[in-house]
């Protein structure tokens, strides 16, 4: 058999098609309720060891899921990723099967905002770079890392990625979502050693829409920073700390415990508060904490959910209050209120935060108005970096031990420190916050000030 | 046929069986690959039928059944590679997936660099006898049915259990390996994972407790599940923790369950012992062939074999048969787990250990079925040793950094007094460094036992067993309150 050579690019998702398709089977399957959320994604990344390439990777991929009401109103669904006409065809069947299923006592419906108005997102769309250009990149980028100290041998793991995104919405009455995003980004992990040490390592990423604007400088700057910072390390004593969280430390604890704000996880008992918890006082009263997908430095943000809602900016947390939670269409039926932005697409659909935003209140007054990252004498633990989240957070309990990376700091001087885990009750840790700083810090996950603790546990192995 | 929504193509792999009907076409990408110059050109193709439930309380609240296709082409140059993958398994996207790859080396079909291609070799196909697993397991009524009876017992089992929660996941994957080396092989896996979890609650107190089943290779495996042992179990765990207090940190010996105990092991050695490791300069076992890495009491292997094992395989993702790999003979490193890149980069000889989630993965080293193997001590044994300690009766998950650190976290744990079981505490992390750890592990029961988990790595997430006899670690970092 020949083949026949073609470098065609792979084409893009068709709306048109795609709803042409589903109404045909739809038809066929005597179905009259149906909604479809598809994306498709083409990506290139590179990996470099020592100045030559070690793996090169590029995906076309694209997947779509299928939900399907039935005659009870059951809701079933089928996920695919084949977008052929068999496999609609098939996705169809597979959902209709799943509907009898279905869960009678709570089934989604269409969000009534799915056919509203959407924030105009500007979305940049770059162009597509070579990946001999992507490999210089990385590859500079490597050597100029090892080349600010002597003791960086390697950059273990490392990666340059070029993405381009697209995601649709479909309806049987009408709805009709679309919308493209590009995204590159660059992580550096990079090991040192010394003689008679143990090795250390430390990393930075960067995330921007486009590979042109993103700023490898300020990631080979840090990670080497935190690196060189590490290599004169000790063990602390356990004990209670006063602790400063870096603005991605605290984000990372925050969306650990995101299921507080989660309207899902309330009704399904996994969370800490309940369906009475809101205006309840939960943190200090100078905190606020909003999810604002739609901020315009959140370089990954689409401009509808799962269920075609508009992504929207909430305040979850206002003066130490909970203000609001994030839904979902069939969570903000059950509460009275309209869907947030939130939602993905299931059955049973899950509701997550987009860019979580913290903030100080500045009418109120920290307990300890003097503590500052870059003038406090007294001794304290700077935490950097949470590691093993999966397994550290018990979130409908409240309670975490995690290990993490950081420094103890003694007047101004930073010494990093060997291995510790700190360890706590997130609700006792946001009524402890004793300075919350007005500098705002923008990292791929979010936005944070530095945040200062007091009485946190921390256990080392002095 | 009709067309492709992505590629207006018409001839599309998919809707083909995986067998020798696909040898032309796949021979002739292989082909084109060579003569462009590449070392080596890798196909692999998949299909996968997947099913995931969830029971809550007395309701199915999640039905979600998914599917797909997809194919990844890796080429290798020299110590190089690059890999595509696609979900456009017609020829125009897997010729698309092939250029892509070829280019990423420089390389460019037509270019005959290299002599021709000699073909594939017959079909090994380790699927032959597995292709009515799909239809032999349980469909949606008769597994709905098994979880709603697991919610149930749950609810028997206490009132204060005010979340009862059980999932179950089904998994069949075809995969079709085919390279340029000869290598033309087939298998069909089947998956079951069953998963319960409670959260106990009374006044303020709650505790969670969570447990998972997992095997391979057995369309039965839900029909056999014990729901009423599994609930029982899961509902002890759940009540004793609920009262437990906050373990003290400090430095202790501790005494590890078996089963998933075998996490330390698999985080704190395991991932040191792939060539994946080794790559990157970050095991600190590089050059400790038949070197003591271990205290003597420690044997211990990493196996694809043992019969509907969570980790075993017929053939791994790269069309070897898997092995029973010696990693460590009474604390002496024996072997390094090896896949195709691996071994070229390391040159440490493939163990049948090259394993990826699913196409859009290239494959790499992981471990299988790893375990510490028993020794002659009975558990009481290691407990009565330990006149203050902690007992680790169940574990959560954990990791491992890349210089060879690692954490993990104590699900349901107990104090050690004099050498005995005493309260039970909760909030329990254990850290420590795998070239420091293993040297203390001193004691080994004659209880091994295995346990399913997922673990997840450069290839993605892939099944796997831990396991071990209960053991006892002379000093670790316990993290606490």
């Amino acid at each position: 058999m020949t083949i026949a050579i073609s470098n065609e690019k792979i084409g893009e998702l068709d709306p048109v098609s795609l709803t042409n398709l589903l109404k045909k089977f739809s038809k066929e399957s005597e179905i009259k309720k149906w909604d479809m959320g598809a994306s498709s994604s083409r990506d290139i990344s590179v990996q470099v060891q020592q100045g030559n390439a070690k793996q090169l990777k590029g995906s076309q991929r694209n997947s779509m899921t299928l939900r399907v009401w039935n005659k009870n109103n059951q809701v079933g669904i089928t996920s695919t990723s084949d977008l052929t006409s068999e496999g609609i065809k098939k996705a169809m069947k597979g959902a209709i099967e799943a509907s009898l299923f279905g869960n009678e006592k709570e089934s989604p419906e269409f969000s009534p905002l799915a056919k509203t108005e959407l924030e105009n997102i500007n979305s940049k769309i770059s162009n597509p770079h070579t990946i001999d250009e992507l490999l210089t990149i990385l590859k500079n980028a490597e050597k100029l890392l090892i080349d600010t100290h002597k003791s960086i041998d390697s950059v273990p793991y490392n990666g340059l990625n070029e993405s381009y995104i697209e995601r649709i919405y479909l309806n049987s009455e009408g709805a009709n979502r679309h919308m493209k995003l590009s995204q590159s980004s660059i992580y550096l992990y990079a090991k040192a050693e010394e003689i008679n040490k143990k090795p250390r390592s430390a990393g930075g990423i960067r995330i921007n829409s486009n590979l042109n604007d993103l700023d490898i400088d300020s990631c080979i700057k840090e990670t080497s920073d935190k690196l060189i910072s590490h290599l004169n390390y000790k063990p602390i004593e356990t004990n209670k700390y006063l602790t400063c969280f870096t603005p991605e430390a605290f984000l990372q604890l925050i969306t650990a415990f995101s299921s507080m704000f989660n309207a899902r996880s309330i009704i399904d008992g996994l969370s800490l508060m309940n369906e009475d918890s809101i205006g309840n006082q939960i943190t200090v009263p100078n905190l606020n904490i909003s999810d604002e997908g739609l901020h315009p430095e959140n370089v990954g943000a689409f401009s509808f959910d799962g269920e075609g809602t508009p992504t929207q900016n909430i305040k979850l947390i206002t003066k130490g209050k909970l203000t609001n939670l994030l839904h979902s269409e069939a969570t903000a039926r059950k509460f009275g209120v309209k869907p947030t932005g939130h939602a993905g697409l299931g059955a049973k659909v899950s509701v997550s935060p987009d860019w979580l935003v913290v903030s100080k209140n500045e009418s109120e007054k920290d307990k300890d108005e003097s503590l500052n990252i870059n003038t406090t004498l007294k001794e304290y633990i700077l935490i950097d970096e949470l590691s093993a989240i999966h397994s550290g957070v018990k979130s409908s309990q409240g309670s975490f031990s995690l290990p993490f990376d950081g420094w103890i700091v003694n007047n101004g001087k930073k010494t990093s420190i060997e291995a510790a885990t700190v360890a706590g009750d997130i609700l006792k840790v946001l009524n402890s916050i004793v300075k919350i700083e007005s500098n705002q810090i923008v990292t791929h996950q979010g936005i944070s000030p530095h945040i200062w603790i007091e009485n946190i546990s921390i256990t080392g192995e002095a | 046929m009709t067309n492709s929504l992505l590629t207006k193509q018409s001839e599309n792999l998919l809707f083909h069986i995986f067998d020798d009907t696909l040898k032309p076409q796949i021979e002739e990408l292989l082909a084109l690959g060579s003569s462009a110059g590449a070392d080596l050109v890798e196909v692999f193709l998949e299909k996968s039928d997947n099913i995931s439930l969830l029971a809550e309380q007395e309701d199915i609240s999640n039905v979600s059944p998914s599917f797909g296709v997809g194919a990844g082409i890796r080429v290798f140059l020299g110590k190089k590679d690059g890999f595509v993958s696609t979900n456009d398994l017609s020829k125009a996207g897997l010729l698309y997936a092939l250029n892509q790859a070829l280019g990423m080396l420089g390389l460019v079909t037509g270019s005959k660099n290299r002599v021709e291609f000699e073909g594939l070799s017959d079909l090994k196909d380790f699927g032959r006898k597995k292709n009515d697993w799909l239809i032999q397991s349980p469909d949606l009524d008769e597994s709905t049915l098994k979880l709603l009876e697991a919610t149930k017992s749950l609810a028997y089992k206490n009132k204060n259990l005010q979340v009862r929660r059980a999932s179950y996941s089904r998994n069949w994957q075809e995969v079709l390996v085919a390279a340029s080396d000869g290598v033309f092989a087939r298998d069909i896996r089947l998956h079951q994972t069953v998963g319960l979890n409670v959260i106990a609650q009374q006044g303020k107190n709650r505790s969670t407790s969570a447990r998972r089943f997992g095997s391979s290779g057995n369309p039965d495996d839900l029909r056999n599940w014990e729901i009423e042992k599994s609930a029982s179990e899961l509902n002890e765990s759940a009540q004793k923790m609920l009262y437990a207090e906050y373990v003290d940190a400090g430095q202790m010996p501790v005494v590890l369950a078996n089963k998933f105990g075998g996490v330390i092991f698999h985080e704190a050695c395991g991932h040191l012992l792939e060539t994946t490791q080794l790559e990157r300069g970050t095991s600190p076992f590089h050059d400790s062939i038949n070197k003591q890495i271990a205290h003597n009491a420690v044997s211990a292997v990493d196996e694809g074999l043992s019969t509907h094992a969570f980790g075993s395989l017929s053939m791994d993702d790269e069309g070897m048969e898997p092995q029973n790999t010696l990693l460590i003979e009474n604390g002496i490193l024996k072997r390094f787990l090896s896949d195709r890149a691996g071994s070229l980069r390391t040159g440490h000889a493939r163990t049948g250990s090259g394993r990826r989630q699913n196409f859009s993965f290239a494959a790499a080293s992981r471990m299988r079925n790893t375990y510490i193997k028993q020794g002659d001590f009975t558990p009481d044994e290691l407990i009565n040793s330990v006149n203050d300690g902690l007992y680790c009766k169940s574990m959560g998950g954990g990791s491992v950094g890349p210089t060879g650190q690692f954490n993990f976290s104590v699900e349901e744990g107990y104090l050690i007094k004099n050498g005995k079981l005493d309260k039970p505490v909760k909030g329990a992390t254990l850290i420590g460094e795998a070239k420091e750890i293993l040297p203390r592990i001193s004691m080994c029961a004659n209880d091994l036992d295995l346990a399913a988990g997922f673990c997840g790595s450069v290839s993605g997430s892939v099944n796997v067993t831990v396991g071990q006899p209960h053991i006892k670690v002379d000093s670790i970092t316990v993290g606490g309150r």
